[in-house]
């Protein structure tokens, strides 16, 4: 898939170039670094574009790095161009309190539960989701489970000695 | 009669309200199709809008098995991970342990010798059949037919001593190691495989005659839950929902892995993406998945070597009279025990076609002996949030069979 | 009767132990109530994961459970006796199975199987509820992951040993009501 690097580059900047921050191979995935407020632009752009196609939206999801400071979160995004075979990801990142991404549910319906559970996990809020509330964990849960700094278990449980644990 | 069904449809459809002012000036009465269903489906729970027998609207809500996977799968490391991707699908869990087994491969970059690579095609497609199976006959037990799933049954008890002669576990197999097997299939295996090939094909066609051209079957399910393609891509369906509503999409066939390459199978698709067109669908891959399994056997019948692993000593535990004796098996024992490998950075993506469409792995590797980020690409989430489209319009039992004909496995819904 | 099963290998429910006669028999109540209530438990297979599956599989003609007077599956609460919790249950779910709990009549006995219905299983987890007898009591529970189905119809034989033995009153003693209120139940 390295060859198709450098073509889906060049159609990118022809109109983004200020918006692609980086564009690399990552395994054998072309990964396109943008801007936060183009990202649907860009995810518009390659859907409607004649020779770019990227018609299916394979994934999304988010991230969480504490230690990229101003960088932390993350919404990371998978297309895919069935008639060619070209799959790509795009990424966002952004600080923690600026965690407001533009919604992708007006050009895939299948991004809506999945943008509820970047919400659910991250604490990520998607501008213009029409329903955006907790789906996986209970409502009334007061923290974002996927952050590094959320612990795994349960605090308040009393049956499981944490020293026979290894923790 | 199918024309009048159909005719029905469009009729009922055309009922359903549009405007919001419509909406106000009739009472409609709520209905709660609880998590605490019927048999099998699992725990999900849909708000019903309806219009007498009609629905009008409905809203599901999900999480009622949430397990937190992914926060799990960040404390513990990668051969540790396998049994967590069992109880995604876990009608047909052997796929996701092979995927998983395959993600991480691709992030070491091994490769594996052929002759494993046929095994790994002979357990996924028995259990592609064995959550067909499970599939189709929940269709026939929700629109009343209990016979097929009893019939059904049994074969799925021969598949599970299939799985349990190779890795002891009937389920929630855990089967396979990074890089290829634990051990070779025994004699045992291979008899019980044989005996299996032999005696699917009669009872399959048994199934088949009681419910494919059976009169009521098909008025209850051709029209029920209709999804087009275009909207069908849009929600980023995969799988047999997808093939249902007329696009071949395959990821054995897109991206194939593990040598699918060297298969020869078909991809059936349906028409209109209705309840039927979904069970057929289905019924037709349980038959390319047998033809599979029998052309992989011969393959594997035609390699004269018996390896089961590929050379990855980093990964794959030495046998133990190498560790008690020789040193570099013991270093490499201890290292994998004690979790002291170097496992290379990077990101992958890796897909696998499940029993319910294209499961990916997405794995974010910062070198430690846990993955930094791991995110289930679940396909039964993603098409599952089309179901409100899918039913409007529809009458409260079309929605019941649409839901089961999804095949919707909760804990690949909530992971 | 006798003479049509004396060389059969079906097993008949014996009848208990009494003083007989000819055109009579008499026991104590508890012993004729104990045998017919435990060979017509009727389960509420509350199914919500992986042991759903292998419930099912214990279900279907290989290793039937309908042999054991457990033919007709109740998805009702109030018509059911035996409350089957099969899998994880996460806190999101805990009220509901307390509710189809509190709805069954006495009496009412509850089998948990699996590891994860037992005791949180292998998700030690902020979201799963870690064993199902913090909400509610359980009779007996079967381990596994999961059980096997010859495990699951050893725990349903132990119930039936419960239900045998178990005397007619017990329902009203005050330790019973005691229980129940551990659990907030009244």
């Amino acid at each position: 898939m390295e060859d198709i690097l450098p073509v889906i580059e060049k159609k990118l900047r022809e109109t983004f170039d200020a918006d692609i921050l980086s564009a690399e191979m990552a395994g054998d995935f072309p990964v396109f670094t943008i801007k936060k407020d183009k990202i649907i632009d860009v995810v518009k752009f390659l859907y409607d574009d004649a020779e770019m196609q990227f018609r299916f939206l394979t994934d999304l999801c988010g991230v969480h790095f504490p230690d990229n400071k101003g960088h932390e979160l993350g919404v990371i995004y998978h297309l895919h161009n069935m008639r060619r075979n070209w799959r790509i990801r795009l990424r966002v990142f952004f600080a923690l309190n600026d965690a407001t991404v533009p919604t992708l549910t007006t050009v895939f319906s299948g991004a809506n539960w999945m943008e509820r559970e970047t919400y659910d996990f991250y604490g990520i809020t998607f501008k213009g989701h029409p329903n955006l509330k907790r789906i996986l964990n209970v409502d009334d849960l007061g923290g974002f489970p996927m952050l590094k700094e959320y612990p795994l278990e349960d605090p308040t449980r009393d049956d499981k000695d944490d020293k026979f644990f290894g923790r | 009669m199918s024309q009048d069904k159909k005719q029905k449809g469009r009729m009922v459809q055309q009922n359903a309200p549009e405007t919001a002012e419509k909406l106000e000036e009739k009472e409609y009465s709520i209905l709660n199709l609880g998590p605490s269903h019927p048999a099998t489906h699992g725990v999900f729970q849909n708000i019903l809008k309806m219009d007498g027998e009609i629905i009008v609207d409905s809203e599901p809500t999900i999480g009622y098995i949430h397990r937190a996977f992914e926060k799990l799968a960040e404390r513990r490391p990668y051969n540790q991970i396998t049994p967590i991707t069992d109880r995604l699908n876990y009608c047909s869990s052997p796929i996701n342990n092979m995927g998983w087994h395959m993600t991480v491969e691709k992030l070491i970059k091994a490769e594996l010798p052929k002759r494993v690579q046929y095994m790994r095609v002979i357990i996924m497609e028995l259990s592609r059949i064995a959550d067909h199976l499970v599939c189709n006959s929940v269709i026939g037990v929700d629109a009343g037919a209990l016979t097929g799933f009893v019939y059904v049954f049994e074969e799925r008890e021969k598949i599970y001593e299939i799985f349990e002669s190779i890795c002891g576990a009937r389920l929630t197999t855990n089967i396979g190691r990074i890089g290829g097997f634990e051990r070779d299939f025994t004699d045992v295996t291979w008899a019980k495989l044989k005996k299996f090939m032999k005696e699917f094909p009669a009872v399959l066609k048994e199934f088949e005659k009681l419910l494919v051209r059976n009169r009521i079957f098909m008025d209850r399910t051709i029209g029920a839950g209709a999804i087009s393609a275009e909207r069908a891509l849009n929600y980023s369906f995969t799988g047999p929902n997808l093939r249902a509503a007329g696009v071949d999409y395959d990821v054995r066939v897109m991206n194939p892995y593990s040598s699918y390459e060297d298969f020869k199978f078909d991809i059936p698709i349906g028409t209109n993406g209705d309840t039927y067109d979904r069970f057929m669908v289905r019924e037709h891959e349980i038959w390319e998945s047998y033809s599979i399994i029998q052309q992989a056997i011969e393959k594997i019948e035609a390699i004269p070597t018996k390896e089961f692993h590929a050379d990855v000593p980093e990964f794959y535990l030495p046998p133990k009279e190498e560790v008690y004796n020789n040193m570099e098996a013991l270093i490499y024992h201890f290292k994998i025990v004690m979790g002291e490998t170097d496992i290379p950075k990077g990101e992958i993506y890796h897909a696998v076609e499940g029993g319910n469409g294209e499961l990916g792995f997405y794995l974010i590797s910062d070198g430690g002996r846990q993955p930094y980020r791991l995110h289930f690409r679940r396909p039964c989430f993603i098409y599952y949030q089309a179901y409100p489209e899918m039913i409007r319009g529809n009458m409260l039992s079309d929605a019941i069979v649409t839901m089961s004909s999804m095949n919707v496995i909760a804990g690949e819904l909530d992971a | 009767m006798d003479t049509v099963l004396k060389d059969s290998n079906i097993k008949v429910v014996g009848a208990p132990a009494g003083i007989e006669g000819p055109g009579f028999m008499a026991t104590s109540l508890d012993k004729v109530v104990g045998m017919a209530r435990k060979n017509s438990l009727w389960p509420l297979p509350f199914a919500t994961s992986c042991c759903g599956i292998e419930f099912m599989a214990t279900m279907a003609a290989h290793y039937d459970l309908g042999r054991f007077g457990a033919e007709r599956l109740s998805f009702s609460p109030r018509q059911a006796d035996l409350l089957m919790v099969m899998g994880t249950i996460a806190k999101k779910m805990a009220p509901i199975l307390k509710q189809v709990y509190l709805q069954m009549a006495e009496p009412r006995w509850v089998l948990s199987m699996g590891a994860c219905a037992s005791s949180g299983g292998i998700f030690d987890t902020y979201s799963v509820l870690q064993g199902i007898d913090r909400i509610i009591p359980v009779d007996v529970y079967v381990p596994g992951c999961p059980p096997r189905p010859e495990q699951v119809i050893d725990g349903i034989l132990k119930i039936q040993d419960l239900v045998q033995n178990e005397s007619i009153r017990r329902r009203e003693t005050p330790q019973y009501k005691a229980m129940l209120a551990q659990y907030g139940i009244e």
